[in-house]
């Protein structure tokens, strides 16, 4: 895909204090966590990009960043060439980029009506003109596949894929040209997810949304997004196109997640796990490579330096951050599938 | 587009049915509906008192001074200056309930204000705002009540003066406390990506869903200020004669409990049943709320 | 299928008295284990397959009661054994694992004695033997430093740390059977991996037999031999995970498969299934899929099929099953 980047990302950096900040001053100390750490993305316009990790990876926290509702301590964020500020962003920019939240039960207002918020939201930002704001409603029901009542119910009486819909509806009234999509799934029964998953490719191509895809399930990226960019520990550890992602991956983590995954005709069980250990502290990261403590192909270079983020020569869409991800033979790096 | 719908059309049939559930369980709450025909039946007293007694409260009449109860027309016989007792209790009960009500609703605005603003900005504001409240709580209510309208002047502006600059931290505590723990919530989140304002997210998002707390607390919050109100008569700092009211008249009755002890009681008796209207309205209402938050 | 069976359930029917009536979350269910089998139950949420494991182990909410079946367990039916007698059973010859290692926990009781515990009362152990078994399991499940981990608390450890914590709990006094309520559905992939690994491990390694709960499809293939499939209170497919994920034999078996994205097939388009899973309060007439069944006919909405055996350990619910096996040819 070669069309021109709409979003783009460099050096974001987001920490939180941990414990009192008033108390680690004292202490001298710094107690930062620090969940993005100095991140570069980009993404290119009508893309969908799977941003792929597990529990501390940082991936929750970048979205808001891009998403605009957490603030980056560090670094730029670019909307289509435009530096959007670290502080408020105005509301005609906060409009471009619009999210979908993981829990379909606490990212609705319970006592507002369904008609309520996206009234609200339509007359705020004056999307179209007040005569036409009813009916607008109603189409956008209609777009994610709500029948035109509910516009007078409550989120308590909808079920949780319903629910989602709404907070979908919410999402697209604003017509963003970016849509963050924080793990829309996860919380929802197998035979209803695939309707969300549906419903946001039919809208993505209909409407020529940008999608970022927050997802810890690989299975869904692969049948979802065009690109995957895996994070561990805050960073970007891998991106590339979704199918050179799963048939070689060049990160020893990437391996080991994707030989992680439970399949459905499962091959030998009785081997070692995938990737061994537990992540580290985030507040004591390892020297060196972060995932050195659990990576199979660890070297003594790996503590001395931490590697970055390396384009492969064959594949200019392909960036791996480690010492041997270019050089390790492919029997090194588990190849999956 | 795909025509993918997982039965939505069901959606709000139930609907109804659930909004008429919710309305038909306050009837089923005992405690709240016993509070509230108690101060239906309080409030139809004082204020249909010109239906239940012909009497003026404020008529002096020096020649029936301190009449027996049922005697000369007086249902509850005459204080010690012939004003019937009976019209007093009744017109009293107008000003006590008047005054109390209107010092619960401006503590509670102020409070919820500035609770609010602590609670969602948080930061330098929450802290300085938070330390003030500290400071006021440190001192007793009655005891800070007492003193500011000592130090106002008698009468009802000082005493909503004083309740409101003492009474507001209970509330400014406990919505900043919701709203600390609300603001996380993710539709508050969404509210914001979608380019709202903090004075709209505050309004007409998080104030709807946390307000239940104050409304409850504000019911003994009355209670309360009832008691205030009728202690600072008591001690002649509050309501005025010749106006009536029920703290006047229990202070002004003491002098005659031997004789005439209804003088003193029954006015006390009647501070002692409407704060237990409201009580009964405060419990049944965080029953009723409870379930509802969660 | 031979030999003696572990645990039979026989038609297993539980009923909670709610404002809306009387509701059966499990209604009519029948399952077996063999010994050394594991055998894994799945469904979505309200399908009643927790409660299930619950009922097992006389763990259901004070409303709930077994109102018909039985649970046999080595000759012994659990459902009927007074309390003293089933807390014999409990944690010495049936174990447990639940989904949320943290509210599992005693949060204020040291790790090492929350597993020493166990052994301490059901087997007599003195207070050293039981220490020295605790540190034995902790090595076992895979806990580095088990004499210093031994003192720490709950909160101390990951997610995937008190996941071991707690199957060395339920492996402390050597049961037969240990019962997984969706173990791994909180943990990270990779830490999944770890303990379902460590879980097929050990239970080769002794014996034990396991119930597997959960709503995660490859989860079971993973780990399972056997499978059951179940839907608004009942069993509605069985057979081998084999068999099930690939021949299934019943709507809903096939529109799970169809509905989830499959990591080694991409591209295939998801189907979900239409309409919602129906109200225990007032489940439809006749076969309880029907109303979302592609395949329904006029019978299907007239009779209520039981579970019925077709060959061998194969066993369903549909009443026009080959119209599914049809279906699945075509796809291959």
């Amino acid at each position: 895909m070669s069309a021109q980047a709409i979003l783009e990302a460099t050096g974001v950096q987001v920490s939180f204090p941990v414990g009192s900040a008033l108390g680690a001053r004292l202490r001298h100390q710094q107690h930062l966590l620090h969940a993005v750490d100095g991140v570069d993305l980009a993404v290119s316009r009508g893309e969908a990009l799977a941003l792929v990790g597990e529990s501390g990876s940082g991936k929750s926290t970048l979205a808001r960043a891009i998403a605009g509702i957490q603030r980056a301590d560090r670094g730029q964020i670019k909307l289509d060439g435009k530096v959007l500020p670290a502080h408020r962003r105005s509301r005609a920019d906060q409009r471009r980029i619009q999210m979908v939240f993981q829990d379909p039960y606490s990212s609705l207002n319970p006592r507002l009506t369904v008609g309520g918020m996206l009234h609200e939201l339509l007359r705020v930002h004056h999307v179209v003109p007040r005569p036409e704001v009813e009916s607008h409603t109603g189409q956008l029901l209609r777009m994610v596949g709500l029948p035109e009542d509910a516009v007078h119910a409550l989120p308590r009486q909808f079920s949780g894929g319903q629910r989602q819909r709404v907070a979908i509806a919410r999402a697209i009234a604003l017509r963003p040209e970016v849509l963050v999509a924080d793990e829309p799934v996860s919380a929802l029964d197998v035979s209803v997810q695939a309707t969300i998953l549906n419903l946001l490719q039919d809208l993505q191509a209909e409407l020529g949304l940008t999608l970022l895809f927050i997802s810890h399930n690989l299975a869904v990226v692969r049948h979802l997004c065009d690109r995957v960019a895996v994070m561990y520990m805050g960073r970007i550890i891998e991106v590339a196109p979704t199918e050179v992602l799963f048939e070689s991956p060049r990160h020893p983590y990437t391996a080991g997640l994707l030989a992680a995954i439970p399949r459905m005709a499962p091959g030998d069980e009785s081997g070692a796990p995938a990737v061994k250990g537990d992540p580290p502290s985030p507040l004591r990261l390892p020297t060196g490579c972060r995932f050195r403590t659990r990576c199979p192909i660890a070297q003594p270079v790996c503590a001395e330096q931490d590697p970055a983020l390396t384009v492969s020569s064959t594949n200019s869409e392909h960036s791996a951050a480690c010492h041997f991800a270019w050089t390790a033979s492919p029997a090194n790096v588990a190849e999956t599938v | 587009m795909s025509a993918v719908s997982a039965g939505p059309a069901a959606a709000p049939a139930p609907a109804a049915a659930r909004i008429r559930a919710r309305g038909a369980r306050w009837y089923r709450q005992p405690t709240l509906v016993a509070g509230l025909v108690l101060l239906a039946i309080i409030l139809f007293m004082c204020y249909g008192a010109p239906l239940l007694t012909s009497f003026n409260p404020d008529t002096q009449n020096l020649l029936e001074p301190l009449v027996g109860v049922g005697r000369q027309g007086h249902l509850l016989g005459t204080d010690q200056e012939g004003r019937d007792t009976w019209a007093r209790l009744l017109y009293g009960g107008q000003v006590d309930l008047r005054v109390a009500g209107l010092a619960v609703l401006f503590p509670f605005i102020l409070g919820i204000i500035v609770g609010s603003l602590a609670g969602y900005f948080g930061g330098w504001v929450d802290a300085i705002i938070m330390r003030i409240v500290d400071i006021v709580v440190a001192f007793p209510f009655f005891v800070l009540v007492i003193a500011l309208v000592f130090v106002l002047g008698t009468g009802e502006k000082s005493i909503y003066i004083a309740i409101t600059a003492v009474g507001w931290v209970s509330y400014a505590r406990i919505t900043r406390g919701e709203i600390t723990v609300a603001k996380r919530q993710e539709y508050v989140l969404a509210a914001q990506s979608g380019g709202l304002s903090s004075v709209r997210i505050i309004t007409r998002h998080l104030l709807p869903n946390v307000i239940t707390q104050s409304i409850v607390y504000a019911m003994s919050d009355i209670v309360q200020d009832i008691l205030a109100i009728v202690t600072l008569s008591y001690l002649g700092l509050g309501i005025q004669p010749p106006t009536p009211d029920w703290g006047t008249m229990i202070a002004t009755g003491q002098n005659f409990l031997t004789t005439q002890w209804w003088l003193t009681t029954i006015p006390g008796l009647a501070v002692v049943i409407t704060g237990v209207a409201l009580s009964l309205i405060g419990d049944g209402l965080a029953d009723l709320l409870r379930p509802a938050a969660s | 299928m031979s030999g003696p069976l572990q645990l039979e359930v026989s038609d297993l029917r539980v009923e909670i008295a709610s404002h809306r009536g009387v509701v059966c979350p499990i209604d009519g269910v029948s399952l077996e284990i063999a010994p050394g089998e594991a055998v894994g139950l799945v469904g979505e949420s309200g399908s009643g397959k927790s409660m299930t494991l619950k009922s097992i182990l006389g763990l259901l909410p004070p409303d709930a009661k077994v109102t018909s079946g039985s649970v046999v367990f080595d000759g012994s039916d659990l459902t009927r054994m007074p309390h003293s007698q089933l807390n014999r059973v409990r944690g010495r010859r049936i174990g447990m694992i639940f989904q949320e290692p943290m509210s599992a926990l005693n949060p204020v009781m040291r790790v090492g004695n929350q597993i020493a515990e166990g052994p301490r009362v059901h087997l007599g152990m003195t207070r050293t033997q039981s220490v020295e078994r605790a540190m034995d399991l902790m090595r076992r499940v895979g806990i580095p430093e088990p004499e210093r981990r031994f003192r720490a608390y709950p909160h101390e450890f990951s997610g995937g740390m008190r996941q071991r914590v707690m199957i060395a709990m339920a492996l402390s006094c050597d049961p037969e059977l240990i019962l997984c309520d969706e173990p791994t559905t909180a943990l990270d992939v990779t830490i999944q991996d770890q303990i379902l690994r460590l879980l097929a491990q050990l239970c080769q390694e002794s014996g034990t037999s396991l119930m597997f709960v959960t709503h995660d499809l490859p989860v079971v293939a993973q780990v399972c031999h056997k499978v059951a499939v179940m839907y608004a209170g009942r069993i509605v497919e069985r057979g081998t995970v084999q068999e099930v994920f690939t021949r299934p034999m019943h709507p809903y078996t096939l529109g799970l498969l169809r509905s989830a994205p499959d990591v080694d097939h991409p591209g295939h388009s998801l189907e979900p299934i239409p309409g919602s899973p129906p109200s225990l309060a007032s489940p439809p007439s006749g076969c309880r899929f029907h109303p979302r069944c592609q395949f329904a006919e006029d019978d299907c909405k007239v009779i209520d099929p039981p579970l019925r055996l077709i060959e061998g350990d194969r066993a369903t619910a549909c009443l026009h099953y080959e119209r599914t096996l049809d279906e699945i040819g075509a796809d291959t």
